[in-house]
Parts: C-alpha cells; sequence; structure tokens
C-alpha cells in the first residue's frame, strides 16, 4: 500500500508542481496516504481551512515586511477565475462594464492588475495582497483558485528560468549568478530576495501542514521506525531520562520494514514494541498503520503476543506513552524533542536554505553543502526522495570530474558513487573509493591484446603502488598533476601511442643494426616519463627485446636500449620485470664494457631498478657491488676545462654513485661495498665540487652509516670535515644527506667533537630555519640532538641561539622532526642555563602536551626532555599546573620498556622539586600501586629508574606507608642480587629510604636483602658505594641485620669506606661500623657484664 | 742496400711530412706506418693494374676484412668518400686522410663523412629514394606481409620525422648535422659506414706495431 502511494506520488511529481505543492505531495507520500490521480482540487483534500489562512497571513506579511519586494513586476501575471465583481475594486482602479484595470502599472504601461469577465490578471504581490482585501471573506476561495490554476507560481513571478523542476531547484544558484554577472543588478538582487521569501514560505506551509497531517495520517513503517529510534536517544537510566528502553519483540526487519509476522501484517499491523518508561509497568504496544495501542503483552510460556487490543488506539507512539506515563509526558516538554514542529526531512530543507542565504557569495561552498544535505536526506529518508533523485544531483560540478552521466536507470549506482567520492576532505582521508580489484591488475599486465581497449582497466592500475587513492578529491592530493594527463591519455592519445610502439618494437624485433637504432632513437622520442608509454613497451614485448639488445654486441643498439631502460625503470613495475627478464646480470656485465657511455646507461639503469630488494641482492651476487665499487674510481678533476673524456670518466663514477645509493638501502650491500674497497673512493669523491656527483655520494654515506664500520670509516677517513663543507652549499638535498650523514654519525663522541671543529655546528643551526622543508628539517635537528649530546656544542648551539628555534619547532611539526627536536631539547636541557631558556621561550607546555602523543621514539625523548627541565623548580611549577607528573606517571602504563624508563627517571626530578610532592603523588589514584608493580619489570633500566623514583617518593613517610603495603620491601629484595651497577645504586637508595618505615629495616632482612648489599662494596662504582653505605647504615640499626653484615665480612670494607673523601660515604660507613661495633659492645656487656 | 733503404726512407720521411700537415689525427710515425702499410697494399695488388692507388676492389676487401663491413653498396660509397678526387684509386694521400677520420675522426668530420656516404648521388641531400634503398635490407621481410617494402617505407618516414626538421621531405647536411648532435646514434642512421671500436683497435695495433717492430 505503501508502494501505490509511492506510484502516485511519482505520477503526479512528473508533472510540472510548484514547490508548495511539490512538498505537500512529499509530505504525504511519506506518511503512506493515498493520493488522488489529478491534484486539481489540492484544498478538498489536505489543505485544511488553517493552511490557506497560513497562505494569506503569509502574502500580507510579504507585502508589509517587504515592500520592495513586493512591488517587483512578475514576469508573467498570474491568472484564475475571480469570484470577485468589478464593482468591487475601488478607486485605484478604472472600471468599465466587466473589465478592471489597475492605475498602478509596469514600466512599459501594462496595468499591474486586469480583469475581463472573471478572468483576473496580477503582476504583483502588492496587487494580490489588494485582491485579498477585496475579497475580505472569500479570501481563502481567491488563494486556492488561484494556486490551482498556477502550478508554478514561481515561474510566473520570475520568469520561466526559475521553474521549479523536480527535487531541488537550482534557481537560487542561477540567479546568484546572474547577480554576479551585475549586468541585471538590482533587479535580480531583488529576485532574489522574492525566491529566498517564496521559498520560506514554502517551507513554512510545508511544516504547517505536515503538523495537521500527522495528526490525521495514518502510520507507516518508515515513520514507526523514525519514531522508535528517536525514543531510544532517550532512552537510559536516570531523572532525566523519560523511559527506561524501547524494545522492538523481533529482531527480524521484513523488505517492508514491518517486523510483524505475515499474518499479522495483513491486519496492518507494523510491529510490537516493549517499552519500559520510568514511572510505571512495561507497556506491551503495537503499531500498526491505524495508530499504536496497547496489546496483552508477551505470553511468557508460549512467547507469542497476546494480539488484543487492549487500550484506545493512539495516532502515534508519543501520544500514547504520554497518556500512560505521566513521567514522560512531564519530561518529554523538557526534551529538546519537537517531532512535530520539525520533522528530520523539513529540519534538512531549511538547512540548506539556511545554508544558501547565509553564502551567497560562494557560489561553490553552497553547491557543496546543498550537495552534502542533499546526500543525508538520502541515507535519512531513502524511500522519500528516490524519485527525485537524480534531477537532484545534477548541479554538481563532480559529476563531470567524475565522468559519469546521471541516468534514471543508474541513479542507485550513481548515488553511492557520489557519496563515496564526496568532495570534501574528510572522504579523501578516510572513503577512498576501494583500490581497484586484483584481477584488474592482471588483466593489465598480462593481457596485451586487451590493452588498447581497455584503457581504463589499464588506467587505473597504470597509478600501480602508489596509486591506490583515485578520488575525486584529489584536487590536493599529489597524484593530482598528471592525473588529468592521465584521463586525456586514456581517452584519445593512447591507442594511438600503443600502436606506434608496437610497431617500433616490431622493427626493433626484426631489424638489422641500422633499423634498430633507427627504431630506438624514435621510441625515445615518446615521452617516456608517461606511464602509458612505459607500459605500452612493457605490454607488446618490448622490454624482452631491449633486454636481449644487451646481450648483443652491438653496442650502438645496447647505448639506445640502456637509454631507454634508464627512463622507464623510473616505474616500479618496469623494475620488477627488467629483473624478472634477468636484466640486471647483463647490465651488471656491461659494467665491464670499455665504452664509457655503456657503462654510466648501465649503472644509471641499475640504479633506478635496483630500488627493490630482491634486485638489491641480484646485483649483488651477480658481483655487480664490485664493479659499480670500480666506477667510482675517477680523479675528481677541478679544473673548469675538462675534456669530453674526463667529463665522461665523472659521469661514470656518478652513475656509479647512484647505483651504489640504490644498493646501499640492503645491508648486505653496505658491507659489500665497503670490503670492495668503495669508503676511500667515496671519501675521495666526496671532494667533488659538484652537487649531482655529491648528492649520490653522500646519499650513499649516509644510507650506509647506520652501520658501525662506517661511521668508523666516515670519522678517520676525515670525511666529517667534506660533510660540514657541504652543509652550506645551497642544495636542500645535498644538505639533508650531509646532515643526515652527521645524525647517524654523531653518536660517537669524537665524530661531535670533529663537527664542532669544523664548524659544522653553525651552519646546522642555520639550516633550521628551513622549516618548510621537513625531510631536511628532520635530518637537521637529528643532527643537531645527536651533536648535543657533547656538552661543548650545547654551548654552541647556545651561542647561535638554536635553542630558541627549537622550541618554535615543537608545534606543527612531523613526528620524525619532533622526535629529533625533542632530543635535542632533551639533551640541551641537561646544560642548567638552558632549563630556563626553554621556560622563557614558552618551550615547556608543548612539550607537557606531546606527552599525550603515541609515537614510541617521541616519548622516550620528550619525558627525557620534560624529565630535564623539571630540575628546575621555576620549571616545574609551570609542568605541576599543566598536570605534567599524571602525564609522566600514566606513561609507566605504556607498553614500551624505554617509555616506561624515561617516565620513571622523569618522575624523579618532578617529586623533587614539585612543592608539596607527597600530594601529589596521593592525588594519583592507584599511581603508587603502579609503580611499585613496575618492580616486576624484568628490564634493567626500567628497574633502574623506577627505583630511583621509589627513592624520591619514600621521602614522604605517609606515601613510604602506602608503598610499604603494596609491598615494596620484598620486591626490592628480590632485586638486591642484581649485578647491574646502575641498577644497584638505585636500588639500595630506595632500600635505604624505605627502611625508614615501620619494621621494614627488619623486614628487608628477613627477605635477604643484607647480604647481597654487603657485595655491593666490592663494586667498582663509587656511587654504589655510596648508596649502599647509607642503606646498610640504615639496615643495621636493627641487630639481625648487624649480624647478618658481620657474617658477610661488612667490617673490612666499611672500614676502606670509612677513609673515603666523599663524607656522605664516610659518614655512612662510619654510622655502620658504629651500629655494629654498639651491637658488639652491648652483646659482651650482655654476656660478661 | 743500406744506401737505398735510406734513400728509401727518405723519401717517406718526405712524404709523410708533407701529409702529416694536412691529417689532424695522425702523428709523424703513424703516418709513416700508414704509408708502408699502403705501399704493402699496393705490392699485393695485381702487376697488370698498376695505377697510382689502391683500386675499389683492393679497397673493399680491405673494408671487408679487417673493418667487417659487408654492405656492397656503402662499401661502394665509402671508396667514393675516400676517393676524393674521383680517379677510381685511393692514393697515400686520400687514404691517410681517410683514416684520419675513418679511425678517429672528430663527431663533426664524421658527420661529414657519414653524410657523403649516405648522399649516393651526391646531390647534398639523401632523399627519401636514397634512404629507401640504403635501409631495404635492414629488416626481415615478413613473408604474411602483403606489402613486403611496407616496414622500410615506415622506417623511411620514421626517420624523416624523425631527422627531417625543415619539413622537405629529404635530409639536407643540416638536417642530418643538427639531428646526430642531438642524438649520436643517429650518425650511422642508414647503415654502418664506420669501423666499431674493436676493429678499431686491431688495425691500429697491426698497423702501429709492425713499424715499432721494422
Amino acid at each position: 500500500m505503501r508502494e501505490e502511494a509511492q506510484c502516485a506520488a511519482n505520477r503526479v511529481l512528473e508533472n510540472n508542481t510548484s514547490p508548495v505543492i511539490n512538498g505537500v505531495y512529499r509530505v504525504l507520500s511519506t506518511r503512506g496516504n493515498k493520493v488522488p490521480e489529478q491534484p486539481a482540487k489540492l484544498g478538498a483534500w489536505c489543505f485544511g481551512e488553517t493552511s490557506w489562512t497560513f497562505v494569506v497571513s503569509d502574502i500580507k506579511k510579504l507585502i508589509t515586511r517587504h515592500p520592495q519586494e513586493a512591488a517587483l513586476v512578475f514576469k508573467e501575471p498570474l491568472g484564475w477565475t475571480t469570484t470577485l465583481e468589478p464593482s468591487a475594486f475601488g478607486p485605484d482602479y478604472e472600471i468599465s462594464k466587466s473589465t478592471v484595470n489597475s492605475k498602478e502599472t509596469a514600466k512599459d504601461g501594462q496595468p499591474l492588475l486586469h480583469l475581463s469577465s472573471h478572468a483576473i490578471q496580477v503582476y504583483s504581490f502588492s496587487q494580490l495582497s489588494n485582491i485579498l482585501q477585496l475579497a475580505q471573506d472569500k479570501k481563502l476561495k481567491e488563494v486556492r483558485a488561484c494556486l490551482e490554476a498556477n502550478r508554478d507560481p514561481v515561474a510566473k513571478i520570475l520568469g520561466p528560468s526559475f521553474a521549479t523542476v523536480e527535487g531541488e531547484d537550482t534557481s537560487m544558484l542561477r540567479l546568484l549568478d546572474k547577480v554576479k554577472e551585475d549586468d541585471e543588478g538590482h533587479e535580480a538582487e531583488l529576485k532574489m530576495k522574492m525566491l529566498l521569501l517564496l521559498q520560506q514560505l514554502d517551507m513554512q506551509l510545508l511544516n504547517n501542514s505536515l503538523k495537521q497531517m500527522s495528526q490525521e495520517v495514518r502510520l507507516s513503517p518508515v515513520t514507526v521506525k523514525n519514531d522508535v529510534e528517536l525514543l531510544k536517544r532517550f532512552c537510559g537510566e536516570g531523572e532525566k531520562m523519560v523511559l527506561k528502553s524501547v524494545e522492538y519483540t523481533s529482531d527480524y526487519e521484513f523488505s517492508n520494514g514491518c517486523r510483524a509476522a505475515p499474518w499479522r501484517q495483513v491486519h496492518g499491523e507494523i510491529c510490537y514494541l516493549v517499552i519500559k518508561p520510568v514511572d510505571t509497568d512495561p507497556l506491551y504496544i503495537t503499531c500498526s498503520t491505524a495508530g499504536v495501542y496497547l496489546n496483552g503483552g508477551a505470553e511468557k510460556e508460549r512467547e507469542e503476543i497476546d494480539y488484543e487490543r487492549k487500550s484506545e488506539v493512539y495516532k502515534d507512539l508519543v501520544t500514547l506513552l504520554k497518556d500512560k506515563s505521566p513521567h514522560f509526558a512531564e519530561n518529554i516538554t523538557k526534551q529538546d524533542f519537537a517531532i512535530y514542529e520539525e520533522p528530520p526531512s523539513t529540519q534538512k530543507n531549511q538547512h540548506v536554505e539556511l545554508v544558501d542565504t547565509e553564502e551567497q557569495g560562494q557560489t561553490q561552498r553552497s553547491y557543496e553543502n546543498q550537495e552534502k544535505n542533499v546526500h543525508e536526506k538520502m541515507r535519512q529518508q531513502p524511500t522519500q526522495n528516490k524519485p527525485t533523485l537524480p534531477k537532484k544531483l545534477e548541479p554538481s560540478l563532480k559529476w563531470k570530474y567524475l565522468n559519469l552521466t546521471s541516468s534514471q536507470g543508474e541513479k542507485n549506482e550513481n548515488s553511492t558513487i557520489i557519496k563515496t567520492g564526496k568532495p570534501d576532505k574528510e572522504t579523501a582521508a578516510k572513503g577512498r573509493i576501494p583500490p581497484r580489484s586484483p584481477e584488474f591488475k592482471n588483466k593489465a599486465h598480462f593481457s596485451s591484446a586487451h590493452l588498447p581497449r581497455r584503457p581504463s582497466a589499464r588506467k587505473t592500475k597504470t597509478a600501480g603502488a602508489r596509486d591506490e587513492d583515485f578520488s575525486e578529491s584529489s584536487s590536493e592530493s599529489e597524484e593530482d598533476e598528471d592525473q588529468p594527463d592521465r584521463c586525456q591519455e586514456s581517452n584519445t592519445d593512447l591507442p594511438s601511442e600503443y600502436w606506434q610502439i608496437q610497431k617500433l618494437v616490431k622493427y626493433l624485433k626484426g631489424g638489422n643494426q641500422t633499423a634498430t637504432v633507427i627504431a630506438l632513437c624514435s621510441m625515445r622520442d615518446f615521452n617516456l616519463a608517461q606511464e602509458t608509454c612505459q607500459l605500452a613497451i612493457k605490454n607488446v614485448g618490448g622490454l624482452d627485446v631491449l633486454i636481449n639488445l644487451l646481450d648483443t654486441d652491438e653496442i650502438k643498439c645496447k647505448i639506445g636500449s640502456l637509454k631507454i631502460l634508464k627512463e622507464i625503470s623510473r616505474n616500479s613495475q618496469i623494475r620488477r620485470a627488467i629483473a624478472d627478464l634477468g636484466g640486471l646480470q647483463t647490465m651488471v656485465k656491461i659494467l665491464d664494457s670499455p665504452d664509457k657511455d655503456l657503462k654510466f646507461l648501465a649503472a644509471e639503469t641499475i640504479a633506478n631498478v635496483a630500488k627493490f630488494r630482491r634486485a638489491r641482492r641480484t646485483v649483488r651476487q651477480h658481483g655487480g657491488i664490485k664493479r659499480l665499487v670500480g666506477l667510482l674510481d675517477c680523479v675528481p678533476d677541478n679544473s673548469a676545462n675538462l675534456t669530453s673524456e674526463q667529463e665522461k670518466d665523472i659521469e661514470v663514477a656518478r652513475c656509479g654513485a647512484l647505483a651504489l645509493w640504490s644498493c646501499s638501502k640492503s645491508t648486505r650491500n653496505k658491507e659489500a661495498i665497503r670490503k670492495a674497497g668503495g669508503i676511500p673512493l667515496l671519501a675521495q669523491l666526496l671532494k667533488s665540487p659538484h652537487e649531482n656527483m655529491l648528492i649520490p655520494v653522500v646519499g650513499t654515506l649516509q644510507e650506509c652509516a647506520s652501520e658501525q664500520s662506517y661511521r668508523i670509516a666516515i670519522q678517520t677517513e676525515d670525511m666529517i670535515k667534506d660533510l660540514v663543507k657541504n652543509l652550506s652549499r645551497e642544495n636542500p638535498e645535498l644538505q639533508m644527506h650531509c646532515a643526515s650523514a652527521i645524525f647517524k654519525c654523531a653518536e660517537d663522541i669524537v665524530t661531535r667533537d670533529l663537527v664542532r671543529q669544523y664548524d659544522g655546528l653553525k651552519p646546522l643551526a642555520t639550516l633550521l630555519s628551513m622549516s618548510e622543508n621537513k625531510q631536511l628539517l628532520a635530518a637537521t635537528t637529528g643532527a643537531i640532538w645527536k651533536c648535543s649530546i657533547s656538552i661543548e656544542n650545547v654551548a654552541k648551539f647556545q651561542e647561535y641561539k638554536a635553542l630558541e628555534t627549537l622550541v618554535g619547532l615543537l608545534t606543527d611539526q612531523p613526528e620524525e622532526v619532533l622526535v629529533n627536536v625533542v632530543g635535542a631539547l632533551g639533551e640541551c636541557a641537561q646544560e642548567p642555563s638552558n632549563r630556563a631558556v626553554i621556560r622563557r621561550c614558552g618551550g615547556i607546555q608543548p612539550l607537557v602536551n606531546l606527552l599525550t602523543g603515541t609515537n614510541q621514539a617521541l616519548l622516550v625523548n620528550v619525558t627525557k626532555a620534560v624529565g630535564a627541565c623539571a630540575t628546575e623548580p621555576d620549571n616545574m611549577a609551570i609542568i605541576d599546573r599543566l598536570d605534567g607528573v599524571r602525564l609522566l606517571w600514566s606513561l609507566l602504563k605504556n607498553q614500551n620498556p624505554d617509555v616506561q624508563a624515561s617516565a620513571a627517571w622523569a618522575i624523579c626530578p618532578c617529586i623533587e622539586n614539585a612543592k608539596d610532592a607527597g600530594e601529589m603523588v596521593r592525588s594519583f589514584v592507584g599511581g603508587l600501586e603502579l609503580i611499585v608493580n613496575l618492580l616486576k619489570s624484568d628490564n634493567k633500566e626500567v628497574l633502574a629508574g623506577v627505583c630511583a623514583a621509589i627513592a624520591k617518593i619514600a621521602k614522604d613517610e605517609e606515601n613510604l606507608a602506602v608503598i610499604t603495603d603494596h609491598g615494596v620491601v620484598p620486591m626490592l629484595a628480590k632485586l638486591a642480587s642484581t649485578t647491574d651497577d646502575k641498577l644497584r645504586r638505585h636500588l639500595a637508595e630506595a632500600i635505604a629510604r624505605c627502611c625508614m618505615w615501620g619494621s621494614n629495616r627488619v623486614s628487608f632482612g628477613e627477605a635477604g636483602a643484607v647480604a647481597p648489599l654487603v657485595q655491593y662494596l666490592n663494586s667498582q662504582d663509587t656511587s654504589v658505594h655510596r648508596a649502599t653505605a647509607q642503606a646498610l647504615f640504615q639496615l643495621s640499626r636493627d641487630p639481625n641485620n648487624c649480624i647478618t653484615m658481620h657474617e658477610n665480612a661488612v667490617v673490612k670494607l666499611l672500614l676502606d669506606m670509612v677513609g673515603s673523601t666523599d663524607e656522605v660515604l664516610q659518614e655512612a660507613a662510619a654510622g655502620c661500623v658504629a651500629n655494629i661495633r654498639r651491637l658488639a659492645l652491648a652483646n659482651e656487656k650482655a654476656r660478661y657484664g | 742496400m743500406s744506401h737505398m733503404s735510406s734513400v728509401n726512407a727518405k723519401n717517406l720521411q718526405k712524404l709523410a711530412d708533407s701529409i702529416v700537415k694536412h691529417v689532424k689525427h695522425f702523428n709523424n710515425t703513424e703516418v709513416l706506418c700508414l704509408i708502408k702499410l699502403f705501399n704493402v697494399l699496393m705490392g699485393e695488388q695485381s702487376e697488370h693494374r698498376v695505377g697510382n692507388g689502391l683500386d675499389r676492389g683492393k679497397f673493399r676487401n680491405i673494408l671487408h676484412n679487417t673493418f667487417g663491413m659487408t654492405d656492397d653498396m656503402i662499401m661502394d660509397r665509402v671508396f667514393r668518400a675516400f676517393d676524393k678526387d674521383n680517379d677510381s684509386n685511393v692514393s697515400v694521400k686520400e687514404w691517410i686522410e681517410g683514416l684520419s677520420v675513418f679511425l678517429r675522426g672528430t663527431l663533426d668530420e664524421k658527420i661529414k663523412y657519414c653524410f657523403e656516404v649516405y648522399d649516393l648521388n651526391g646531390d647534398g641531400y639523401i632523399s627519401r629514394e636514397e634512404m629507401f634503398h640504403m635501409l631495404k635490407n635492414s629488416l626481415i621481410k615478413q613473408p604474411t606481409e602483403e606489402d613486403p617494402d611496407e616496414g622500410i617505407k615506415d622506417l623511411v618516414e620514421i626517420t624523416l620525422k624523425k631527422m627531417d626538421h625543415d619539413h622537405d621531405s629529404r635530409l639536407s647536411y643540416a638536417d642530418f648535422e643538427k639531428a646526430v648532435k642531438e642524438e649520436n646514434l643517429l650518425l650511422e642512421a642508414f647503415g654502418a659506414c664506420l669501423p666499431d671500436a674493436k676493429s678499431i683497435l686491431a688495425f691500429e695495433r697491426q698497423a702501429f706495431q709492425d713499424t715499432t717492430e721494422n
């Protein structure tokens, strides 16, 4: 029955109806009501008296509020048969027998009102209003007659271009364009306003009638569903909720939207609900097309619903609930509920309009918004809008972009595409059109025969690995540049190029040297950077021929072939194909050729092909690395005029370096390059004055610098000097590789010092200003980070004001930059004066903010930096205010032990310098338990950090009591057997502190911590001695511990410590010995005294 | 005997001195060696045809055996390129001057030389027909094809498209020079008329070594 209504609505809508009437139909069809075949007699069936009154009052409003617009002369008159007599017209009109003309005329003299024998024609709203006044009690009749006679009043008022087509109208936009063009100026603006007013009227009318109809109209599954969804939003526990729950009795939804069993559907029943109001028993409700009423509820044994009606029929759920649940009735009004006042559809429509009015100046934006709204609507009310859908989408410019044409039959698919491909950024980021299916790829790979006829299939694939994202929104994406290009190719150019290339490949196959060379040269005239050509060569079997040519003796053919391979191997598919066809082996052999052109071409091609692991391995396994290293052997000549032979030598070396650079991405190749003696040759080339030589050389070096052997070599072969020198060259790529090499090498202290000695720190600090180039920035900040591990370098950076710049880089940077920046700040902050600098530059806040990140490397550095800053009480105040300690504390929960350890270390200075640290620590719910439990970690660094933190925490007696309760004593005691000096030191500190509470001393003794502690005194590390002596001193207050210590020969060790220059150690050791001695004395006294 | 040889040597030296002035790429000794080689080759020539230089047949033999050339037409044209005075003999001067370009010529010299070779009728242009003539054996004939010359014609078109910069359907020297400068591979676009690196090496070794031994 719903469908029937839908059909009727469709039929009606196919006629050109006014927006007003259109809207009414729309509403009707959603309500599942029958729509009469002919809408000629409007008011009879749907427009109540009130609606017409509404229209009338609105026209009046229009006149009074917008006199200017009201005076606008209609394009065509609104004409209808009136019941008014000529005699009724007043003095403003010229009356003669049966005709009446208004005295008010348009510019061209046409009277604005013309009446002859009951046929009336009106040209403006003010006249219209006059008529209504004249008509008095017949007002409504007149309006109805007028609207019935003028199916599209807007078109008549504003001209045919504004005729409302079904669905969304674009008149607004058209008008906007006109206003912009400015030739119609004022009038267009007037029209515009008029249109807006009319639309408002339309909308109000729609709301109005909807309100009316929803009171009397029958229910449909959709409305019930909407109501239920709405009610569900107000469900839940608590005072403010209006209902406890709303549940369907059945989860299964039939395709027609009903949930009732089919045999009940024939009774018009839609679904059954169990609604639990806050104040009464559950209500068992039947929703049927006739309305909703209570049923007999579920009978437990049979799980069958008693379908009998138990209450009167309500028109909808809300009314029923209002009646049955006083609580609901009371609270529902408080909610922002408004089901009648603003049903979803009208709300949306209003929104469209709102957007339009607000953004008159921005056509494009309102397009999008409008479009968006259309989508939302589509989602919300799929059934309602379907018939109007295709036209609605027409205005979207994106359709052209998408190359899709909207046709009635395809509306469903199209709508989905539009949805996924919606041109806003969000969708671009998430909802990309799914990548092509693998079979597409295969097709493009192997079926060359299909190729020319399937440009689009191939196209999609050509994008290859990097182009997963064909989305129309790509106007901002990187792919953009070649995209329009490609579309073009796929449509027009491809076939001709394809056939031409195929022909050339034929000549390559069947020609002698001369023909081959001609074909090769001709092939090079194609745009080999273009994917179409690259793949055409591959797909017509050209790659095989080109590689076969490399195996011949014809130098010219080899050169020609390599020149092509060099270009097309920039494509990842071609690279793989070349490797698959054994091209690498042949090219490696060619490296031995005496012909320099051949050498460098082969090397350059290898450089391109060896971009993936298998290829790099192949090069190595066939002796390519050794040969490539051999190419490097050319003495760079700095003189300006080189012979062509020398130039070729340099080119050979350059291409060799390029190939090695590609190969050096594999660890084994790095090793192979070193073994082949590549390092001194690279060092030699590093002195070259040519940037195009330096880039691959430094690139290789920085790539290899991940290996210890290279780092040492870079240091010993004095390459730092050249790297530093090249930092100052104006080539960002070169600068980046140099900085990156320094970054990797500066882990070593000698290298760091060398960088400083060669004045490398200043160019690094200068490069910080290149904040646009993120790669360069990452490398630079990395180098600064590692260099600032040396305190002398920090002083230099201070001098160059690098710190200030670094702080500025704490925000809006990619993570790889942030990690390094924060690392550098952490190192610099080891120097006390820098901590204040960081604070003054406002660095504390961004640092603390970064504590909430997820990047583990970043977190390690951030915690370190925050910890370093926290050693300054002024900084600590800020950190405390920003709740930084809590953030640090929560990082103890991080999965990564490095982060845990770093966080624990950072917590130490925080506790030390925070005001009221004890209270702060206690305020972290579960914080103490958390940190104590970290003593179960098996990571030494974590344990040491946690012990250090516990030593600080235990300074507060109350907290010490808490951690004691959490079992800190046995856990610390368990760690006592460690041999790690760092852990020993902090463990001893923690034990010393923890002895201060209750019977902890005794407990440590019982847990067996004393004996191992004594052994700590044998450690080489004096800081361990100090902490241990303090711990032993504390422990020695318990007699049993003294005995244990004595048994473990502590006295001799302690006596040595007493002689230490460290006063704290001296004192603790002496105190401990004294305690032991005192016990012995007491013992003797007891025995003998 | 020694006097004879010394007189002979003096004459040779004189000849070499006069030639070396006109030749860029050979030094005195090398010129001397090449004169000797020329004389040896002359000696091999049959007695009855004593002219003042190498005749066409002998020269073609050298091209074929020493430099691995096979195309008769090209070899003829190479002979014509060597034989500057068009007397059907390559004199010792022509021989050395020709070899200078042939073995060690600069790109410009080689372009000039190749153009001379390819300009079959010597009218200063390489015409469509000449190209066709030179390329007609460059493709393996496909028996399936309707017109066996189709491919050659196409090849000529391709070449014209690539090299005929002034679009007059023939290659002037300027066209040829420009195209080759852009793409060196096109130097021998219509057939090999220069020795490859290997045979150059072999020839030079033989020619220049012989004399050092003597």
